[in-house]
């Protein structure tokens, strides 16, 4: 943040084609990316019901290979990823010590001994000093920054298989949520992965950057017909927030543990060395002060990031994420709130820019894939 | 889009359309397209005095919030409840949406803000 003024903006391998689709262009994690195109509103219910087509190269890859390499990245990923198959992939996060969120990421199983982490842009370079220091403790393993190896497009909605299996030979259909495969996609040597951040089926697909260009226009070309259209950043962040998925520098940070966030389920217990577990098995046996909960507004009202929760005249939490949804139409957002005050159906009141406005704990994902809205 | 004559314009991209001693509220075209698609708005009670300067409401996008002020002094005579169930008709029609109609104090204070051709050069 401090550097931003002496470090040159970084963009992506697809940034001509933003500014040709007269993209609205922001910095973002040091990064120049496509905030939105035609509107959030609309790229949002494209991806609900159409497809929509991300570029999100500026995620950071880091791969970890050797023969030890299952030890070290059970070292520094609160999962069990002792428990992937080659070709399976799993949620994760990376604590610090302190049982807190360092960054979350995906992990994906390339060979029984070769890992690639998915992180984000903004931690990708803390992430990789981090992890290249705890590998080294492990012993025969490295860690690698391949984050210029990749170009990384997602294909996110229901029509996604059907306008991206023209273009490849691998059978989309085969490959399970949370796994991933190999093909070509128009042509380029490609990843596919069934993951993504919006609650939709569809596909991330890792390619050479001298290659995404041509990846990007196939699929747009292949998906005219079927309405899929680009989407930004915006929708990113509303459709991630709509499926109750975490952000991290929001809702999650080195401030907050897994089981605060209500991600218990994402931790390996069966893993026993990863660091942080020893603060989070007595957080555990402690019980929790504060959860992250999910909430929908009873008053009129759009509560944001940062706004306080307040009890008695007193702050008590704070909203980490909140919006009005495009899909469902209503207000939601997500608070770290008391424990006491954290179950289904409490009423809480939010401090939106000096007026009380309250709001009512719901259960997460606000929106799941095929309901209404 | 084009921007009308018939009214004034302030550097926070709000316009101002007097007829009489009233006068309607809105934000102009750069305003609405700098935002995004308008998803919430918060608009003062008939009867309150607005302060030359000072925030009135607020409007909200997706991803913002950008405080609505009071480009000149008077008292909100009318309020478009309408835009409270339809905010994304400032999207479609920034010009014609009228947010607040206020009666001024002080038609000279209207006068004194920019015209169509001052704002337009603001913009670049």
């Amino acid at each position: 943040m401090t550097d931003a003024a002496d470090t040159e903006i970084r963009k992506t391998a697809l940034n001509a084609r933003h500014r040709a689709l007269q993209a609205r262009m922001v910095p973002f994690a040091g990064w120049e990316m496509p905030l939105e195109y035609a509107g959030i509103t609309s790229e949002h219910l494209a991806v609900r019901t159409r497809a929509g087509l991300f570029d999100v190269s500026h995620m950071g890859e880091i791969e970890i290979a050797g023969k030890d390499a299952l030890l070290a990245v059970q070292r520094i990923a609160c999962s069990d990823p002792a428990l992937l198959q080659v070709g399976q992939a799993q949620y994760s996060g990376l604590l610090t010590p302190e049982g807190t969120f360092i960054d979350d990421l995906i992990i994906y199983r390339m060979a029984p001994s070769h890992f690639l982490l998915v992180v984000n842009a903004g931690n990708a370079a803390k992430d990789f000093e981090w992890i290249s220091e705890q590998v080294k403790a492990v012993g025969n393993a490295a860690a690698i920054d391949s984050s210029s190896r990749y170009a990384l497009i997602a294909i996110q909605g229901p029509a996604s298989l059907d306008v991206l299996q023209p273009l490849t030979g691998a059978d989309l259909a085969e490959i399970q949520p949370f796994w991933f495969s190999y093909g070509e996609v128009a042509n380029a040597r490609a990843t596919i992965a069934r993951t993504g951040y919006t609650g939709e089926d569809g596909y991330e697909i890792f390619v050479p950057p001298n290659m995404a260009d041509k990846v990007w226009q196939a699929i747009l070309d292949s998906g005219e017909s079927a309405g899929v259209v680009p989407a930004g950043l915006g929708a990113r962040d509303t459709l991630r927030l709509e499926a109750g998925m975490r952000l991290h520098g929001s809702d999650i940070d080195e401030t907050t543990t897994p089981l605060e966030a209500g991600l218990g389920w994402i931790i390996g217990w069966t893993n026993e060395t990863f660091i942080g577990r020893e603060r989070l098995l007595e957080q555990k046996a402690q019980g929790l002060a504060r959860n992250l909960v999910g909430f929908e507004m009873i008053d009129r009202g759009i509560a944001r990031h940062g706004h306080r929760v307040m009890q008695d005249g007193e702050p008590v939490g704070v909203v980490t994420s909140g919006t009005q949804t495009p899909h469902l139409g209503k207000a939601v957002g997500m608070a770290y709130v008391p424990t006491a005050q954290s179950s289904l159906g409490s009423t809480i009141e939010i401090d939106i820019r000096g007026r009380a406005a309250n709001a009512r704990v719901v259960k997460m994902p606000f929106y799941k894939k095929g309901s209404q809205a | 889009m084009a921007y009308p004559n018939d009214r004034k314009y302030t550097k926070d991209h709000e316009w101002i359309r007097l007829s009489g001693d009233t006068a309607e509220i809105g934000i102009t075209d750069f305003a609405q397209e700098q935002l995004g698609d308008v998803v919430f708005m918060e608009l003062p009670e008939v009867g309150s005095q607005l302060i030359a300067g000072d925030a009135f409401g607020s409007i909200e996008s997706v991803k913002a919030v950008s405080e609505l002020f009071a480009p000149v002094a008077g008292e909100v005579v009318e309020v478009n409840d309408a835009l409270k169930n339809h905010p994304e008709t400032v999207n479609a029609d920034p010009h014609a949406s009228w947010m607040v109609k206020v009666r001024v104090s002080d038609a000279g204070a209207v006068a004194a803000l920019l015209d169509n051709a001052q704002y337009q050069s603001l913009l670049g």
